[in-house]
């Protein structure tokens, strides 16, 4: 069990970099508390997993500190971190019985055979895997070979941290809800470090306490689930989580004003400094109602997924998602849209405006 | 699984079935033919039941190339499997050293067998061979055409040159098709390299395995071309082995007979080794 921070962690895959698309990740710092459940979100090929892997001492970066417990780790190799990893598809000892699969990291580590009796028992009992443990492993079915990934991670009772590489990914749906919420169960028993790579919202907004999201190698907000959707402190979080994503429309700023299509808006922030190449608006469909006056629209189409309603609109400078209730009257043809206030951020080149 | 009947798809089956019966099912028909007969040439035959069967079965010679077939099987695949493997794990994984080593590892497979057989002759003849003139010059006494450890000693060591890369080749496909994420959890896990290889790799090259041992036992128990220009199956009949001895029987002695009836069994050795050892290997493979 650890404290795990990661201090200005770059890496790059090539030997020489000339331009920022050149590094896999870069510029990271996080800090992450004992026994805390972390989620990693990002689409594919943002960083994340070799994020994971330097931290499990699978890549050595290019730049950067690891610290565990304040402790620079940086130059131990996995054994000696004392960290688990589970990956994305079921990793098993094909040839070994299901106790022995869950023994192996134990017997590696030269402990008591009596030790690792009980440690197995225990850990097949919370895993539900009792019945199997004397069947040869590769019999079992994809949700039960990843509960053996995860259970030899969980059995050595000193690891300093359990990562995930997107688990589920080959596991059924209906499976997927049931082995996560085994993981969050396990957590709130075992209370271990516990980061969780996943490009699925979903997955990543269920499981942790606090989401790191990533864009082409970068953190761009840390925050819990709530934070994430309700203050984007950058357009990709507001794109990325949420469905429908948040609607972004380029915006001009003049003076303290906002104006979107001409029409002046009322936003969260003061606009205190303009000086961006782009300034766009960001609003959840969410937080958007029709009105007599605002942005006027034209409505293209309304989708209707039984608890609520989606609707298209076309404005001067882009399409506009709404979500309006299942019951409610959407105009049609051309309206007129208003924005709530204390959930419209305005962005200086992606970034928010504080 | 429910299969779907369709009388029809037989017609596709048909072409396979015609090739495989000119190629395989009609020629040994002939020699199933002469199994069972007697001839004295002009299409004359006479009925002789299985006695040619009880013949070869009963016969010493039979049972010396038999022994001595197995024997050499067995030395070919006990030192080609294990060095192919540590071969393909000493390869390079990646980078320019890759395709160097598989062109080189090639090498030796494409090269025609009765030219093996020659270059290999030549390369240790006593007197004059690279082989044979350093191996005398060190201080050996070695002559394969006329010491029977020596011509062992060559045909072993020229199927060892000859079809170790095979081994290899399958190996190292068989490793790189391994996923990276096996490594790290072996890692993670705090494996030993022994461990590695015992608890990932070998089960993971299992099948390529299964197809390199069939291969090797198929091909070398049916070997002819190489030693038949190496040593001619001597000295004496030291390595005359089932497909040499064989051929003397039918083409040098004439006793067609006999001939087809060892041709059968040898045929039927070969199949039940092999289907045996399939089965062996494949037992747990259902489970899956």
């Amino acid at each position: 069990m650890a404290k795990v921070t990661l201090k200005g962690l770059s890496h790059s895959y090539l030997k020489t970099q000339s331009s920022d698309a050149d590094w896999a990740i870069r510029g990271v710092d996080i800090d992450w508390n004992d026994g805390g459940a972390y989620a990693l979100l990002g689409p594919s090929g943002c960083g994340k997993t070799t994020l994971l892997n330097i931290i499990s001492g699978l890549i050595t970066p290019t730049k950067g500190d690891i610290l565990f417990d304040d402790k620079v780790i940086s130059g131990l190799n996995p054994v000696e971190r004392n960290i688990a990893q589970i990956f994305q598809f079921p990793v098993i000892y094909d040839t070994m019985t299901v106790y022995d699969n869950l023994a192996f990291p134990l017997r590696n580590r030269k402990i008591p055979e009596e030790e690792i009796k009980v440690k197995v028992h225990e850990i097949a009992e919370m895993l539900e895997l009792s019945s199997t443990l004397n069947n040869r492993a590769s019999g079992l079915t994809a949700d039960g070979k990843q509960k053996i990934s995860l259970g030899r991670g969980l059995v050595r009772s000193d690891v300093n941290a359990i990562m995930f590489d997107e688990p589920l990914t080959v596991i059924d749906p209906h499976l997927k809800w049931i082995l996560r919420s085994k993981l969050k169960e396990l957590h709130q028993k075992i209370n271990r470090t516990m980061i969780y790579v996943t490009h699925d919202q979903t997955e990543a907004l269920t499981f942790a306490d606090q989401v790191v999201v990533m864009h082409e190698g970068q953190i761009v907000q840390t925050g819990t689930p709530v934070d994430l959707f309700e203050k984007p402190k950058h357009t990709f979080v507001g794109y990325f989580i949420g469905s429908p994503g948040m609607n972004v429309l380029p915006c001009q700023i003049t003076g303290n004003d906002v104006i979107v299509n001409g029409k002046k808006i009322e936003t969260h922030q003061k606009i205190k400094k303009n000086n961006f190449n782009k300034t766009e608006v960001g609003v959840r469909p969410e937080f958007i109602s029709f009105s007599n006056e605002g942005i006027p629209v034209k409505v293209l189409s309304v989708s209707n997924t039984g608890r609520h309603k989606i609707v298209d609109t076309e404005s001067e400078t882009g399409k506009i998602k709404i979500i309006a209730k299942s019951n409610e009257d959407i105009p049609s043809g051309s309206a007129f849209l208003k924005f709530k206030k204390e959930y419209t951020y305005t962005y200086g080149d992606s970034w928010i405006i504080e | 699984m429910n299969k779907t009947v369709n009388q029809k798809a037989w017609f596709f089956v048909i072409p396979v079935f015609v090739l495989v019966a000119f190629n395989a099912i009609i020629p040994l028909m002939t020699v199933v033919n002469y199994a069972f007969q007697e001839t004295f040439g002009n299409n004359v035959f006479m009925w002789e039941g299985t006695r040619w069967f009880k013949q070869i079965m009963l016969s010493e010679r039979f049972h010396a190339s038999l022994g001595r077939q197995f024997l050499f099987t067995f030395i070919i695949l006990f030192i080609q499997i294990p060095l192919g493997i540590a071969i393909a794990l000493t390869m390079p994984k990646e980078g320019i050293g890759v395709p160097v080593c598989l062109v080189l590892m090639s090498m030796p497979l494409l090269i025609p067998w009765n030219v093996v057989g020659a270059m290999w002759n030549i390369f240790a003849l006593p007197d004059i061979g690279f082989l044979g003139h350093s191996l005398n010059a060190l201080g050996f006494d070695y002559n394969f055409t006329q010491q029977i450890g020596d011509a062992w000693f060559t045909t072993i060591l020229m199927d060892v040159w000859h079809w170790t890369s095979l081994v290899v080749l399958l190996s190292y496909a068989g490793l790189r098709s391994i996923q990276p994420a096996y490594y790290q959890a072996a890692e993670i896990d705090g494996a030993s390299r022994w461990a590695i290889f015992t608890k990932i790799e070998l089960p993971k090259m299992k099948k390529v395995l299964t197809i390199a041992i069939l291969l090797r036992f198929m091909d070398s128990f049916m070997i002819y071309t190489e030693p038949f220009v190496l040593t001619g199956g001597g000295p004496g009949n030291a390595t005359a082995f089932l497909s040499i001895d064989l051929v003397k029987m039918a083409l040098g002695q004439f006793d067609l007979g006999p001939a087809a009836a060892m041709s059968l069994i040898y045929f039927f050795i070969v199949l039940l080794v092999c289907w045996v050892f399939y089965t062996l290997m494949m037992r747990n493979e259902g489970n899956q």
